[in-house]
């Protein structure tokens, strides 16, 4: 299986001095389904934007299916399909316009390109508004625009710039259902999001960047893995008796909620047992965090915290 | 690759067309309405009054030049507002992710402008004749400097368009450049009715060029050679068609 994309030594430094990428290697495979996390202004966007010939790297190489972007970029970019962050398509065109020319820049002719709107617009649950000016498109709608206008030309990497900011609950799972499905049919798929539970749920493997750096770079198990204690938060009747926990930490909220930090080695069942013989009742239980969000903010953290000492080094 | 190339351009141009005739009420009627009042009052009202110019009427002597302003003034809107616009909406970045040279950007949109302007230029032209019979001299004259004065200012509008910050950037170099080089390039007189140091002076406005040799195209008399008109057209195409492809392979204004 061959690289879908691989990154070495991309530094960007915009005019003015901001050094945005300080020389990130990234490999995603053939197939993967890939999330680039960060805070904002950690360098996600010139990533993409780099990849996606929008902005200009000053070092560094970016090869995509083994067409390296400064030798081969028209058959570089063929592979990549781009949904950006902003909506960027001309809004008093109607969708079948959009997405059809789009097809047109990459040299599909305009027969095919009318087959595959209908198949896409479909898929997406735009067919209907086909004759209809962009800009009469919730916004939902108009994320889901983007992603078929992106599809057009069949690329082999699908690259997500937070494509679901914004979009309601139900809009962003039929989303999510759509792209597991394409990327079961073979296309890579590379995403960046703030929703983290989102990356969770979606991607195998996981880069975080910060600060124009990669900070971590595994599959997602082996990330989760990392978070040794859970916080999770008991629900109890209210005017309980005030319980007590041997060998746990925890914080007694209010007289009906309970926050229980669970080592991973130890379990939930100590916790219920003592619960139990106290004759304290547990109406429900919930994660206080998504999983990767805490580890996200401590690798953030860890990481800052890293730099503030190297630099402490340097001038001491 | 010359197929995705040339689907590539067809597409764009498509684009730009489908934009001006949309908006064509902004586009195709503001020309039609214009050359109409002038072919009315500086025409009909007071060129009856002025009598011949170059050995003809005043009315067939300004109507080639109405044309190529409609033509100039179209060419160069079309594309720094189509341009401007896809910058400010970013929409250009549809065309910048996608595999199409860098010339394929500059002739699709040059395009989209040189078609609206000869659509422009006909229908002032269909407008004349209702004021004036219409001869033509030399046809391929005509055509060839009607052609390169359209790619010209597409050319011209492109390069503002990539310049150009805000709506008031695209209308700057229209507004305090070519227009007075439209009305001072012999639209409205021959240069022999000027002084010779004004003559001297107004050879130094390339519109003069363009008016005169279309005006040849139409009329067989122009102030100027007509070998001369040909290469200051071909020289400035030339020129401004290198800016804009350095511009674009820069990416100012277009890329970080």
């Amino acid at each position: 299986m061959q690289n879908a994309l691989e990154i070495q030594g991309l530094r960007k430094t915009y005019r003015g001095g901001v050094e945005a990428l300080k020389g990130i290697d990234l490999t995603v495979k053939e197939g993967d389904f890939f999330a680039l996390l960060g805070p904002n202004g950690a360098g996600k966007s010139t990533t993409i934007g780099i990849i996606a010939s929008l902005v200009n790297k000053s070092a560094g190489s970016v090869v995509i299916f083994a067409d390296d972007m400064d030798k081969n970029l028209v058959k570089a970019k063929s592979h990549i399909g781009l949904v950006p962050q902003e909506f960027n398509f001309n809004q008093f065109e109607t969708l079948l316009q959009i997405v059809c020319n789009q097809a047109g820049y990459y040299g599909v002719p305009r027969s095919v390109a009318i087959e595959r709107a209908e198949k896409y617009l479909k898929q997406l649950d735009l067919w209907e508004k086909r004759n209809m000016p962009a800009r009469t498109l919730s916004g939902g709608m108009k994320r889901r625009l983007m992603i078929a206008r992106a599809l057009m030309h069949e690329p082999k990497v699908l690259i997500l710039d937070e494509p679901t900011a914004g979009v309601d609950i139900e809009i962003r799972r039929s989303m999510w259902t759509f792209l597991q499905e394409i990327n079961r049919q073979g296309i890579t798929i590379i995403l960046t999001t703030h929703y983290l539970e989102e990356a969770e749920m979606l991607c195998r493997n996981i880069a975080i960047i910060d600060k124009g750096r990669i900070i971590e770079n595994t599959s997602m198990k082996g990330l989760l893995s990392k978070l040794n204690v859970e916080t999770f938060i008991l629900d109890l009747p209210p005017n309980s008796v005030k319980p007590r926990l041997e060998g746990f930490d925890y914080r007694q909220l209010d007289d009906h909620t309970l926050e229980v930090d669970v080592p991973k080695a130890t379990g939930l069942n100590g916790v219920f047992s003592q619960l139990s013989e106290q004759g304290v009742q547990v109406l429900s239980m919930r994660n206080k965090a998504n999983r990767l969000e805490e580890l996200f903010v401590r690798l953030v953290e860890d990481g800052r915290n890293q730099s503030i000492k190297d630099k402490e080094v340097q001038h001491g | 690759m010359a197929n995705l190339q040339f689907i590539a351009l067809k597409t764009l141009w498509r684009k730009e067309c489908t934009r001006f005739l949309r908006i064509w009420v902004q586009t195709l009627v503001p020309p039609a309405i214009t050359m109409s009042l002038y072919f009315v009052i500086f025409g009909s009202l007071i060129g009856s009054r002025i009598g011949e110019m170059g050995g003809f009427s005043y009315m067939e002597f300004i109507v080639p030049g109405l044309i190529m302003m409609s033509v100039i003034t179209n060419a160069y809107a079309n594309v720094s507002s189509s341009f401007f616009s896809a910058k400010f909406q970013r929409n250009v970045e549809e065309l910048l992710v996608a595999p199409l040279s860098n010339w394929i950007i500059i002739l699709g949109f040059v395009g989209g402008g040189v078609a609206r302007a000869l659509l422009v230029g006909l229908i002032v032209t269909l407008v004349s004749l209702f004021f004036v019979d219409i001869q033509i001299h030399h046809p391929l004259m005509l055509v060839t400097t009607l052609v390169l004065t359209s790619t010209l200012f597409a050319a011209a509008g492109l390069v503002n368009a990539v310049y150009a910050k805000t709506f008031d950037d695209i209308s700057v170099i229209p507004t305090f450049v070519l227009t007075p080089l439209t009305y001072l390039g012999g639209v409205f007189y021959s240069l022999t009715l000027l002084p010779e140091f004004w003559q001297w002076v107004s050879k130094a406005n390339p519109i003069v060029y363009m008016v005169n040799g279309f005006r040849y195209g139409f009329l067989g008399v122009s102030d100027v050679g007509i070998g001369t008109s040909i290469a200051v057209l071909l020289a400035f195409n030339l020129a401004l068609f290198a800016t804009a492809w350095h511009l674009i392979n820069k990416g100012v204004g277009i890329r970080s």
